[in-house]
């Protein structure tokens, strides 16, 4: 592993993130307008047992939501840089791919960090209460579900010949996990086969361990969570790594 | 020793053959230009000589390492700059050139030195610390030759150097590419579809078309293999033709529809003998031999035939098309 190199890669995601404004607060508004107009308004027809707000309820799921489609999209975005000569002057450099892979994976780790830090800013406002130790475990496993999910977008990347598999991947890949992850309502009392995709989908593990973190309501084990999240994570990683290193220039 | 050379290099997409059995040897020092219309192959030879293709048969060898056992080794002592443009636009100059320098592993207390000289090579000092995305055409062209010279390659792949750059800016490029060689004594491969820019540029031009090296000389030799100059006649009749073909200073005589055109070695001498043979006519023209003329020979059409985009790519559209 060339350090330099994926500090470079990484450095250059940074420089470039921080001067497109618009991207942020794109990222940023979206999800505050969940929590408003969509946990606001279902909220005030929807009771859910043991739940006193449900706002606060939906908090963590479309806290996942935000960092779901920017790392995604973070990732999906190389198959802009490939059709440009952007990648390719990379590519010709020493830097071995999985170098250049993993510079990439931690800028979107690093932007997905940046945006849950804002997010839980505004979560003050619908009455979440934090502690310093639920800050940091929250951001750890931001830090680490969205390396999985960086790498699943990546992935998706190295195959797409053109940005409008965009439309396709958000259809397809994004709204039905997010929607069976548990970010809107409890699985508890779901039918056998919501239930069984929902079991399967990495998702709800993430949602769940947010969940716990931030306002103690949990589905899962703790354990659990943490062991589908870490291997999630290192599977993606592995098998973005191989997609990588085969990718056309 | 050769800084560049080719084994039988081959590049096959399904039943396509993109590049054919190639074998080209390129000498320090040398600007080798490889001449041919869009999709001929040339893009194809580069990205296989800096591993970002893999050949499906044949190896080259790059300033000595193998690009298909070394291509680490390949890649670090090689610059490149592409076709289309490839520096980050929200990034400035300066950042640019210092990000390859990091990824090239350059120690950080040459790095600031070094792409200062790269940026005042290509006189791009003053406009360092601006977004690439204010930078012209020819600027971003500049700014990808100060960055291809950060890690001192040996031998720098220029494809299309002056692709989509106005005149001026064509002209500026192919001043600092004859600096480079002079200056930095680099070994240069130019791919290009530009007569002039081979022509004035190589030091040897091989000829391209549908993937083969057609002919391959210096441009003086090529052009003077033609037989010096070129007479176009239209409408002689076909018996006439054949009793040009017996001329003693006729080195050679193509025939196209109703055109004819015949390479002889000294019009000025011998015109008035072939307007004779070849009796009534409808036009004639007189032509000094350009480079044009040996592509013309060798390709068997112009270089513009093809238009904007290649036969290969259009064959390679067409079927996605149909898929």
């Amino acid at each position: 592993m060339n350090w330099a190199g994926v500090y470079a890669i990484w450095q250059r995601e940074m420089l470039t993130f921080f001067r497109e404004k618009p991207r942020i607060v794109s990222a940023v508004a979206n999800p505050i307008l969940w929590l408003l107009a969509f946990g606001g308004g279902l909220g005030s027809s929807v009771v859910i047992p043991g739940v006193e707000d449900y706002s606060q309820y939906i908090f963590a799921g479309i806290l996942m939501q935000t960092f779901l489609f920017s790392s995604i999209f973070y990732g999906a975005y190389l198959v802009w840089d490939r059709r440009i000569d952007l990648l390719k002057a990379i590519l010709v450099t020493p830097l071995s791919r999985s170098s250049i892979f993993l510079g990439k994976v931690l800028g979107g780790v690093t932007f997905s960090l940046v945006e849950a830090a804002i997010i839980l800013v505004f979560g003050v406002v619908i009455g979440i209460h934090y502690t310093v130790l639920s800050v940091f475990l929250t951001l750890l496993m931001v830090a680490v579900a969205a390396a999985g999910l960086t790498a699943v977008g990546l992935t998706i990347g190295s195959f797409m010949t053109s940005p409008e598999g965009f439309q396709l991947i958000t259809t397809f890949v994004i709204f039905p996990l997010f929607f069976l992850s548990g970010a809107l309502y409890p699985l508890g009392d779901l039918n056998i086969y919501l239930a069984t995709l929902s079991g399967i989908n990495p998702l709800s593990y993430i949602v769940d361990v947010l969940r716990s973190i931030l306002i103690g309501l949990q589905y899962f084990g703790t354990l659990e969570n943490i062991i589908i999240i870490v291997s999630f994570t290192l599977i993606a990683n592995i098998i973005g790594i191989q997609a990588f290193k085969r990718m056309r220039a | 020793m050769p800084v560049v050379e080719t084994f039988n290099l081959t590049k096959k997409y399904g039943k396509l053959t993109a590049v054919e059995n190639l074998n080209i040897s390129i000498d320090e020092g040398e600007v080798f230009g490889l001449l041919g219309p869009n999709g001929a192959g040339k893009t194809t030879i580069i990205k296989m000589l800096a591993t970002l293709l893999e050949p499906t048969s044949g190896t080259a060898k790059v300033n000595g390492f193998d690009v298909l056992a070394q291509p680490e080794k390949v890649r670090e002592s090689i610059g490149i700059i592409f076709q289309e443009p490839s520096s980050d636009e929200l990034l400035t100059g300066y950042e640019n050139i210092k990000l390859y320098a990091m990824m090239y592993g350059i120690p950080k207390a040459q790095i600031s030195s070094g792409i200062r000289e790269a940026l005042e090579l290509v006189e791009l000092s003053d406009r360092k610390d601006d977004l690439v995305k204010h930078y012209s055409g020819g600027m971003r062209r500049r700014l990808e030759i100060a960055r291809s010279l950060i890690h001192k390659p040996k031998v720098l792949f220029l494809d299309e150097p002056t692709l989509g750059l106005d005149p001026r800016g064509r002209e500026k490029m192919w001043n600092y590419i004859v600096r480079l060689v002079k200056e930095l004594k680099m070994t240069v491969l130019l791919t290009t579809h530009y007569m002039e820019e081979a022509d004035s540029l190589a030091n040897r031009i091989g000829i391209i078309d549908r993937g083969k090296i057609v002919v391959l000389d210096s441009p003086r030799a090529l052009k003077k293999s033609l037989g010096g100059d070129l007479v176009t006649i239209r409408g002689a009749e076909t018996s006439r033709v054949d009793e040009l073909r017996k001329l003693g200073f006729v080195r050679d005589i193509k025939q196209d529809g109703s055109e004819t055109r015949i390479s002889v070695e000294d019009v000025g001498e011998n015109l008035q003998q072939i307007l004779k043979v070849a009796g009534k006519i409808d036009s004639v023209e007189v032509r000094n031999t350009t480079l044009n003329d040996v592509f013309l020979r060798w390709a068997g059409r112009t270089i513009e035939d093809e238009g904007e985009s290649g036969w290969f790519e259009k064959i390679v559209q067409e079927s996605v098309e149909k898929a």
